[in-house]
């Protein structure tokens, strides 16, 4: 999976403007004709390792498995990554490619500014331009991340169309591309967009799952019982899963944004709580009203706060492999401290829904079982938020 | 014969080119749309190229993406647009109609159930932005069955080989996009699109219509010269923008300024 046009079963595909067609069909053959070169993968790997820090460590969460009292709970690290998430290793990836295809400028679109950061910080690293769309609720929110691209050398143009959040910014880079498409390379930071997108995000952060289950043979002596990580476009999710799905005896989890309440309308779940449409340039799971109107989205957390998914997970719900559930804002806030307090981790407030679901979890699982964790991000960048919900001024 | 074959037969007899007006369907308000296409007819429209808005108009830059967020504060559906097409019909049976929007309404209202209300309701063409040949398999078909002809684009970026597929999938006309970039983007090289045209000739016999950049007469003229059919949409729209309060004065600005290309078109 995907077939050769991108399609996850029903879902995934090619849904752009006639413009775009040949670029993504350019990207297509370039990513294809490099991702088997032995070169490339020696090059990838060598950023991985020595600009990354990879491997992440898998790390035991002792006192929060006693805590629990179920589950031996795992944290797969990748906050400890450079720039504090996840989105790196896909954006090294698509920034070898660029540079193999010619491209001298980037662009990106961002939610909570790790994947702006992250492509701010390949752009400098490789000496392009860079600039990234980001929705203008969010420029807001995730003040210190703009800061960062900005000292990085990116420049940041904040959306002000539609919801103002990651959508938008989406919308804002796919019309940038379209304009710029013969210099231009747009870095997707998510398992979203038109094939190959979903298809090369999600190898690019297999490396997540590839050394997860490597290290957890190693600690455990066995494979883990389930995996739960955070969706939003679901890059850091796929990239855990990937390399189990073929394992049968491991039960998949993706944990969505229930916002204040899937019942209250005000969520950022299309999983959960969705429809099948088409948006951004792949069929998958919406949220969306009875004309086909996208609707707007509720979360905490900015990187969540997007109301499609990448196409896989919708073709992994639908074939029951995956099992995707929703942790209101509340529960991930109380995932949010527990794992600060338990453990001297500040995760990102959306791995903190990951965190919420596993405390949910863990205590119903024997204490034999396993569970992996995908930290996607270091929780920094969200202290603004977290001191405002708390009334706190810094 | 379709309405949009018999159109260029009809223009073409008279040795004229199609002028082919865009406009975001209940924009600035639903009640304003059929008094605009009608008098967009008076003024010299060929066909009437009606925008379904949708919440994220990727393709189109900002002076559309404006008039679909003024069309969507009134919750302009697609069931609301079709009836607005039933009701110009009511006093046009001529001028063909042809819907140009983004596929996802389109599959929420199911695909069969769209082609056949569609039809009902006066429709001869429709333009899904984000729909290319490759992934229309199965409601391309069904547009055809119901007599919608399928408009598709051409651009700047597309090979050969693409333009080949196009035109098989295509009927009605084809639609070249003269620049990249989304709608309502600047500047147009007239000698480019002449030779992008005459390498599409290859491929069809379809009418070949050319659109976005065009803003006056004097654009439409040039372009008129080397195409079958002017598309007008961003130009028109800004007469909108003008003036959001007051219907009166957009039909007037818009009409005036499509019977200035008209004329020009003729001169
Ligand atoms: C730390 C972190 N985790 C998760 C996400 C959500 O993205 P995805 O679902 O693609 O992993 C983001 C997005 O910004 C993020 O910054």
């Amino acid at each position: 999976m995907p077939d050769a046009a991108g399609h996850f079963g029903a879902y995934g595909g090619r849904f752009i403007a006639e413009t775009l067609m040949e670029p993504i069909y350019q990207l297509e053959q370039a990513y294809n004709s490099l991702k088997n070169d032995p070169k490339f993968q020696a090059e990838f790997d060598y950023d991985l390792k020595h600009y990354v820090g990879r491997p992440s460590p898998l790390y035991f969460a002792e006192r929060l498995t006693r805590e629990l009292g179920g589950a031996k709970i795992f944290l797969k690290r990748e906050d400890l990554n450079h720039t504090g998430a996840h989105k790196i290793n896909n954006t090294i990836g698509q920034a070898i490619l660029a540079k193999h295809m010619g491209k001298t400028r980037i662009i990106a679109e961002t939610g909570a500014g790790q994947h702006g950061v992250a492509s701010a910080t390949i752009a400098a690293r490789l000496g392009l331009e860079c600039v990234v769309y980001m929705g203008a609720e969010d420029v807001k929110r995730q003040a210190p991340n703009v800061f960062r691209m900005k000292l990085l050398g990116a420049t940041v143009v904040p959306v002000h169309s539609g919801s103002k959040t990651l959508k938008d910014a989406l919308n804002e880079a796919m019309r940038d591309w379209v304009t710029n498409v013969d210099n231009t390379f747009y870095i997707i930071g998510t398992v979203a967009g038109p094939h190959p997108y979903p298809a090369m995000v999600r190898d690019f952060q297999s490396v997540i799952g590839r050394e997860a289950r490597q290290q957890i043979l190693e600690q455990d002596g066995r494979l883990p019982d389930a995996l739960v990580a955070c969706v939003g476009g679901g890059s850091n999710a796929i990239g855990l899963f990937h390399p189990f799905l073929a394992d049968e005896s491991v039960a998949i989890y993706g944990v969505e944004a229930a916002g204040s309440g899937i019942s209250t309308g005000k969520h950022a779940a299309p999983l959960t709580a969705g429809k099948s449409g088409v948006l951004h340039g792949n069929r998958t799971y919406l949220m969306e009203d009875d004309n086909g109107q996208i609707i707007e989205t509720h979360s905490i957390s900015a990187g969540l706060d997007y109301p499609g998914v990448g196409p896989e997970h919708s073709w992994l719900k639908d074939l029951g492999r995956a099992q995707y559930v929703a942790v209101t804002d509340a529960q991930a806030m109380e995932g949010f401290h527990t794992l600060t307090r338990k453990e001297g981790i500040i995760p990102a407030l959306e791995s903190s829904h990951a965190m919420a679901y596993v405390m949910e979890l863990a205590p119903k699982m024997p204490k034999d079982q396993s569970i992996i964790m995908c930290l996607s991000g270091r929780g920094d960048k969200d202290i603004n938020t977290i001191a405002r919900l708390e009334g706190i001024t810094l | 014969m379709s309405r949009i074959a018999a159109c260029f037969q009809a223009l073409q007899a008279q040795g004229k080119t199609a002028l082919i007006p865009y406009v975001t369907a209940g924009d600035p308000h639903p009640s304003i749309t059929v008094p605009l296409m009608h008098q967009m007819v008076e003024a010299g429209a060929s066909i009437i190229e009606l925008g379904v808005p949708f919440s994220d108009p990727m393709a189109d830059g900002p002076t559309i993406q404006l008039a679909h967020e003024r069309s969507l504060v009134h919750n302009t559906s697609l069931t609301d647009i079709l009836a607005m097409v039933k009701e110009f019909r009511q006093t046009n049976q001529t001028t063909p109609v042809v819907l140009m929007g983004y596929l996802n309404p389109i599959e929420m209202m199911g695909y069969e159930a769209f082609a056949k209300a569609a039809q009902a309701a006066g429709v001869d063409g429709v333009l899904t932005v984000d729909l290319p040949p490759e992934e229309g398999k199965e409601v391309l078909p069904l547009f055809k069955t119901h007599g919608l002809d399928p408009i598709f684009l051409v651009a700047p970026t597309t090979p050969a080989h693409r333009m080949q597929a196009i035109a098989e999938a295509a009927s009605g006309f084809i639609y070249y996009v003269s620049l990249k970039g989304v709608t309502g983007a600047n500047t147009l090289d007239t000698a480019e699109v002449a030779a992008r045209l005459k390498q599409m000739r290859e491929y069809t016999q379809l009418p070949l219509g050319v659109g976005f950049g065009i803003k006056d007469a004097a654009t439409a003229k040039a372009v008129g010269q080397v195409a079958d059919a002017v598309v007008v949409g961003s130009a028109l729209i800004k007469q909108v923008e003008a003036t959001p309060d007051d219907h009166t004065a957009i039909i007037k600005n818009i009409s005036g300024l499509l019977a200035s290309m008209r004329s020009a078109l003729d001169a």
